[in-house]
C-alpha cells in the first residue's frame, strides 16, 4: 500500500486542513477531531498493562515467598522466568495463538510472563538484603516466622519490590502495544493498523498520539509507583535527612 | 532514674549437662554444660571464639536446640514451652542491636509488648518509662528512626527493647562489644545501675575477660570444645585460676585487674594530721604524732578540703601558715576504684594521697603500701563491680 492510498483511507473531517493531512504533517487540527478515537483502546491498554502487571507480581510474589523459605527453587524459577523474558515478543504473541486464540486472554498471558523475571528477582533481591541482625533479634525476641515477614521482611523489602513494579509496568505498558497481534486490543492498534482508521505507522499525527499516549500512561504509572515508594518507606528519608 | 517496677521476680536458671553436637563436626560445640545461675544474678560466659559460649546463649531461648541435657528457669524445662512465647518471656540483646530500621524508635521498643497484646496505653507508658530508663529522652527519640540515632543511643535502646515486657530473664551477647572503648564503659556502668535495681537473671557472653570481671557477679571461662574451664566469682578467678588456661586467659595483669574491683573506701586509710591555718606549733606536732605520716602535716579549710602539704620547713615555724606549703595533689575520691586511684598516684609520682569524700573534706590518705596490702585480700571479701555499684 502506498502512501498516497493510506492517506485516502483517513476519513477526512470537514474542519480539517486537507493539506496537512495530504503532506503527512504534525496536525493538531486532525488530532482534536480525532481524539475521540482513541480513549477506548487507551482504556484497553490500561486495562491489559494493569491486569498484566497485577496476575505477574501474585505469581512473581507467590514464587518468591516460596524460594525465601526453600532456597533451591530460586534457580529453577530464574531459568524459567529468564527464558520466558528472552522469546521475541511478537513471536511470543503469534506463538500463544494457536494455544489461547485470539483476544485479551493471550495478550496477558503474554505480557505476563515477560513481568516475572524482574518482579521475581527484585522481590528475592529485596527480601534478602534485609539486614540478618534485625531477623535474628526478631526471631530472639519471640516473633513467628509469619511475623517476621510481615512486620520485618517485607516493609524492608518494599523498595526494591516497588522498584520491580515500576520497571514491570513500564515495560509491560511498551510491549502491550503489541497485544494486537494476538487480537488484544490497545494502543498498539492504532498505531500499528490501519483497520483502527487513525492512518497507522505511516502517519504521523497518528504516531505522535498513539505514541505519547503509551509514554504517558507509563510514566503515570512510574510516578504512581514512585509515590507510593516514598509513602511506604518514610524512614529511608528520615535516615537521610 | 524512675523507679522501675518488677512485676515479675527474677528466677534461677540452670543449665543441667547441656550438650550441643553439630553434626559433622567432630568435637561438640558445646560439651555437658552445667552451671547455676541464682536468681538477679549476672552470670557472663566468657572465652575465645569457637568456645561455644554463644551457642549455649542461645539454647536458654531455643534459637538453637541442645542435643542432650536441659535448661531450667525456674525450676521448669524450656523444651515444654512453645519457643516463640517463651522468647517473649526472655530478654534478648545482641551486639548488632538489631533495631529494626523501618520502625521508629517508640515501636521498636514496643515490639514485645505488642505481641503480647497490651493495651495501647499501657504499651505507650512503658515505652517512655524504658527510654527514660536507659537516659534518652522520649520526646525527643521517640518518634525517631534508629538511622537517626548514634551507636550509643542505638545500643540503649536494644537494652531498653529488651527489658520492654519486664521479662524475669536476659541475654545479652556482647551487647556493648561495637561501640568505642569511652562509651563502652559509661554503657556498662549505667546497665550495672541499672541491674542493681532490676535484679534479672542475665547471662551475658562476651570474648572481653575485662569485661566478664566488670560485669559479672559469676564468670564461666569456656573454652574451646565447649568445656566449661572454670566457674567463679570474679575475684576468685583472678586469685585462683583453676588451670592454666584460665591463668593465660584472665592474663598476666590479673593482680591489678582485681584493684578494679575494689574501692578506695574499702581500704584502711591512714590517718593524718589536719591542721589549719594559724593553728599553734605544738598542737599540730601532737596531732602528727598520732597520725600514720611522720614530719607531714595536711593543711585544710575550715571545710576541712586540703590546700597542700607542710613539710619540715613550714613545720618549723610557731605557727602554722600557708605560705610554701607544695599541693595535695593527687587527691582521691571515697569512690574511686583502685585501679584508678593507683593511676592518680603514679602519675602524680606520689606514694599517697589525700583521701576526699563527696564533699571535697579529706578522710585519710591512701598510699602505696594500703594498695599492695589491698591486693592479699581473701577473694571471698572481694566483692563483685555489681555489688559496687549497688553500693
Amino acid at each position: 500500500m502506498t502512501g498516497a492510498d493510506v492517506l485516502a483511507a483517513i476519513e477526512i473531517r470537514d474542519r480539517t486542513g486537507t493539506g496537512c493531512v495530504a503532506e503527512n504533517g504534525f496536525c493538531p487540527d486532525w488530532i482534536a477531531d480525532n481524539i475521540d478515537k482513541y480513549w477506548s483502546p487507551l482504556l484497553e491498554h490500561v486495562f491489559l498493562s494493569v491486569t498484566s502487571v497485577a496476575i505477574g507480581f501474585a505469581i512473581a510474589f507467590t514464587l518468591a515467598l516460596l524460594a525465601h523459605r526453600f532456597r533451591w527453587i530460586t534457580g529453577p524459577t530464574i531459568a524459567v522466568t529468564g527464558a520466558l523474558y528472552t522469546v521475541p515478543s511478537v513471536a511470543a504473541f503469534l506463538l500463544l495463538l494457536p494455544i489461547t486464540g485470539r483476544g485479551n486472554g493471550t495478550a496477558i498471558v503474554a505480557l505476563v510472563a515477560y513481568t516475572l523475571l524482574i518482579l521475581f528477582r527484585n522481590i528475592t533481591t529485596g527480601l534478602r538484603n534485609v539486614p540478618e541482625e534485625a531477623v535474628s533479634a526478631a526471631r530472639g525476641m519471640g516473633l513467628t516466622d509469619g511475623q517476621i515477614l510481615r512486620q520485618i521482611e517485607l516493609p524492608l523489602a518494599m523498595p526494591e519490590i516497588l522498584a520491580g513494579l515500576r520497571i514491570a509496568f513500564t515495560t509491560t505498558v511498551g510491549l502491550a502495544t503489541l497485544a494486537f497481534f494476538a487480537g488484544g486490543g490497545g494502543l498498539g492498534e492504532q498505531l500499528y493498523s490501519e483497520r483502527a482508521g487513525t492512518g497507522g505507522l505511516n502517519f504521523k499525527s497518528n504516531v505522535v498520539v498513539a505514541g505519547g499516549l503509551t509514554v504517558l500512561l507509563a510514566s503515570f504509572g512510574d510516578l504512581i509507583f514512585l509515590t507510593i515508594q516514598r509513602l511506604a518507606t518514610p524512614w529511608r528519608r528520615a535516615v537521610a535527612s | 532514674m524512675p523507679e522501675a517496677r518488677t512485676p515479675h521476680p527474677a528466677v534461677d536458671l540452670d543449665f543441667r549437662a547441656v550438650t550441643k553436637q553439630y553434626p559433622g563436626a567432630d568435637q561438640p560445640a558445646v560439651e555437658e554444660l552445667t552451671l547455676h545461675v541464682p536468681a538477679g544474678e549476672i552470670c557472663v560466659l566468657v572465652g575465645p571464639s569457637g568456645c561455644g559460649k554463644t551457642t549455649a546463649m542461645r539454647m536458654v531461648n531455643r534459637l538453637i536446640e541442645p542435643t542432650s541435657g536441659d535448661i531450667l528457669l525456674g525450676g521448669s524445662s524450656v523444651k515444654d514451652r512453645k519457643p516463640a512465647e517463651l522468647r517473649r518471656e526472655i530478654g534478648y540483646a545482641i551486639q548488632q542491636i538489631g533495631l529494626f530500621p523501618h520502625k521508629t524508635i517508640a515501636e521498636n521498643v514496643a515490639t514485645v509488648p505488642q505481641l503480647l497484646g497490651w493495651p495501647k496505653d499501657r504499651v505507650r507508658a512503658r515505652v517512655d518509662e524504658l527510654l527514660e530508663l536507659v537516659s534518652l529522652p522520649p520526646a525527643e527519640v521517640r518518634d525517631r528512626y534508629p538511622g537517626q540515632l548514634s551507636g550509643g543511643q542505638r545500643q540503649r535502646v536494644g537494652v531498653a527493647r529488651a527489658l520492654a515486657a519486664d521479662p524475669p530473664v536476659l541475654l545479652m551477647d556482647e551487647p556493648f562489644g561495637a561501640i568505642d572503648p569511652i562509651n563502652r564503659e559509661r554503657l556498662q556502668n549505667e546497665f550495672l545501675r541499672l541491674q542493681a535495681e532490676l535484679r534479672k537473671t542475665i547471662v551475658f557472653v562476651t570474648h572481653d575477660i575485662d569485661e566478664a570481671i566488670k560485669m559479672g557477679d559469676r564468670v564461666a571461662v569456656m573454652k574451646r570444645g565447649g568445656k566449661l574451664a572454670q566457674y567463679a566469682s570474679p575475684a576468685e578467678l583472678l586469685m585462683s585460676p583453676a588451670d592454666e588456661f584460665v591463668e593465660q586467659f584472665v592474663g598476666a595483669d590479673r593482680a591489678l585487674k582485681r584493684l578494679a574491683l575494689q574501692r578506695v573506701r574499702d581500704l584502711d586509710l591512714w590517718r593524718v594530721a589536719l591542721v589549719r591555718e594559724g593553728d599553734p606549733m605544738a598542737e599540730v606536732r601532737a596531732k602528727i604524732a598520732d597520725s600514720d605520716i611522720e614530719n607531714l602535716a595536711l593543711l585544710v579549710d575550715d571545710q576541712n578540703r586540703p590546700l597542700g602539704w607542710l613539710g619540715e620547713r613550714e613545720l618549723a615555724a610557731e605557727r602554722v601558715s600557708g605560705v610554701g606549703c607544695s599541693p595535695p595533689e593527687p587527691t582521691v575520691d571515697t569512690n574511686d576504684v583502685l585501679r584508678d586511684a593507683l593511676g592518680r598516684l603514679l602519675s602524680e609520682e606520689s606514694l599517697y594521697g589525700p583521701v576526699i569524700d563527696g564533699r571535697g573534706a579529706v578522710v585519710g590518705v591512701l598510699s602505696m603500701d594500703a594498695i599492695a596490702h589491698a591486693l592479699q585480700t581473701p577473694a571471698e571479701d572481694v566483692p563483685s563491680s555489681a555489688d559496687l555499684l549497688a553500693g
